[in-house]
């Protein structure tokens, strides 16, 4: 099984790090030849979702990419990956990949002394320890996306068919629960 | 602090890798720097060239310039303030930042005592030319670490030799028998623990950024393969002819660090680098304030 980990910016090595203890091969996708036909599953990782937006861009990787995941490839979305997914962003004109129907708030919980760690019940995952850091959260989500897990009245992790997002960044903590129901998805 | 806001400040540094934070000195150049790719700002009122060219002593910067950076922008926004001036850094936090720089480049405060950065809730990042020095800092309560190199002065020499002594060092410490460890940390003046982590993991508890004298893309990529985790641009971009095309070419090298043909490209037509000053030619040593 082989992961692309959009790998322009941000926290991807700790995405690997994981994938990689759980058998799976990762690829790192730094420009558009990256994107091959032999990936099974994507994850687009934590980091500034204006930087990752503006480099996929221009290093021509946005339409190669929105359209493997509009095929239906598993995608694994945490907190500026999912801010890349959403089709509104309520506080930013924005757009990027948007396949997924749901309308975010960037930077939601304010700024970096608004960061907060979190365990909260999540839908087929069980408990789950969710660090959030300057994150962002889903205000409405749109027909077919289910909601996984809430904190505090907001929605914070989404499924929509192939496509999984989520405020928070599993790829910090050592529960490796989200990341093997996102490689069963592929299986 | 507690350990979760150590780990989520840590954690704030982890989403800033393969990305560049740039210095800016307005509103307007926080935007260019935004639309152009930086990953986070540094908010300050002279860039450190202009430290240099204007001497005296030099300060935190006032915190209602600092609010409109924050207003003007969506990315991190950080700020300097003097090593070891403590009240600086609580300014800092009751406005927001987020994170702090206790910074050579300004005047040191305190030519002793750092902050005791575990006493904050916000992060702080220093600089540091040893991975003694880095634990040092880190031992204090810093959550990420970055070269000193020598600010303002457009010569990427003291990064590179930092950097490579920090990766050397590690690599020593890395080859130890563990009951040689003792000795490394009394060396380093630091706990055991802090020795022992980089001793099984390879690498510091903390990410670790390329600062001081990043004048071009290649400068920027140098860097990341010399094992930089990002990139701090100071004076390089809005002392340079073109800064709206070097910020975005520098941030472009530094994602693709090892494609040398992309960075041909990207190298291609940026107006006029920052002069720079040598070495050999500078008055003022920042990168020896703070041990």
């Amino acid at each position: 099984m082989k992961i692309g980990v959009l790998a322009v910016q941000g926290a991807f090595a700790e995405h690997e790090r994981i994938l990689r203890k759980l058998g799976a091969e990762c690829v790192q996708l730094r420009k558009k030849s990256d994107i091959t036909d032999d990936i099974d599953g994507i994850v687009l990782p934590g980091g500034e979702s204006t930087v990752q937006g503006k480099l996929l861009e221009e290093l021509g990787m946005m339409d190669v990419l929105k359209d493997k995941i509009e095929s239906g490839i598993p995608v694994l979305a945490t907190c500026a990956g999912l801010i890349l997914l959403s089709e509104e962003i309520v506080n930013d004109e924005r757009r990027y990949l948007a396949s997924l129907p749901v309308r975010v708030r960037r930077n939601a919980y304010g700024r970096q002394l608004g960061s907060f760690e979190t365990t909260q019940s999540m839908k087929r995952i069980g408990s789950f320890k969710m660090t959030f850091i300057r994150a962002p959260y889903i205000e409405s989500v749109g027909e077919g996306v289910e909601v996984m897990a809430e904190f505090d009245g907001k929605i914070i992790a989404v499924q929509y068919k192939n496509q999984l997002g989520m405020s928070f960044h599993p790829e910090l903590g050592e529960d490796y629960g989200i990341h093997k129901y996102f490689l069963n998805m592929i299986e | 602090m507690s350990n979760t806001q150590y780990d989520l400040n840590k954690g704030l540094a982890q989403m800033l890798k393969g990305g560049v934070i740039m210095d800016v000195t307005t509103p307007d150049q926080a935007k260019i720097a935004e639309e152009a790719g930086a990953c986070a700002v540094m908010a300050l009122e002279r860039i450190p060239a202009d430290i240099r060219a204007a001497g005296g002593v030099s300060r935190m910067s006032d915190p209602k310039m600092i609010r409109g950076i924050q207003d003007a922008v969506s990315i991190p926004v950080m700020a300097k303030c003097r090593i070891g001036h403590f009240l600086e850094a609580q300014i800092l936090e009751a406005i927001e930042i987020d994170y702090i720089d206790e910074s050579e480049v300004l005047t040191p405060a305190d030519d002793v005592y750092h902050i005791d950065k575990r006493k904050f809730r916000v992060p702080f990042v220093c600089g540091a030319r040893d991975l003694g020095e880095a634990l040092r800092r880190i031992n204090e309560g810093a959550s990420m670490i970055r070269t000193k190199g020598e600010p303002g002065t457009g010569d990427i020499v003291q990064a590179v030799r930092h950097i490579r002594r920090i990766n050397s060092e590690i690599s020593k410490l890395t080859a130890l028998r563990e009951d040689e460890l003792y000795e490394a940390a009394k060396a380093f003046q630091v706990p055991y623990d802090l020795v022992q982590y980089v001793h099984e993991n390879r690498k510091l508890p903390v990410v670790n950024f390329a600062a001081g004298g990043v004048a071009t893309p290649a400068d920027a990529a140098l860097m990341m393969q010399l094992g930089a985790e990002g990139v701090f641009v100071g004076s390089g971009i809005f002392k340079s002819g073109n800064p709206r095309k070097r910020a975005a070419a520098i941030v472009k090298a530094v994602t693709n660090f090892t494609d040398a043909k992309l960075i041909a490209k990207l190298s291609e037509d940026l107006g006029e680098a920052m002069v720079g000053i040598n070495e050999h030619e500078i008055e003022l040593i920042m990168e020896e304030r703070g041990k």
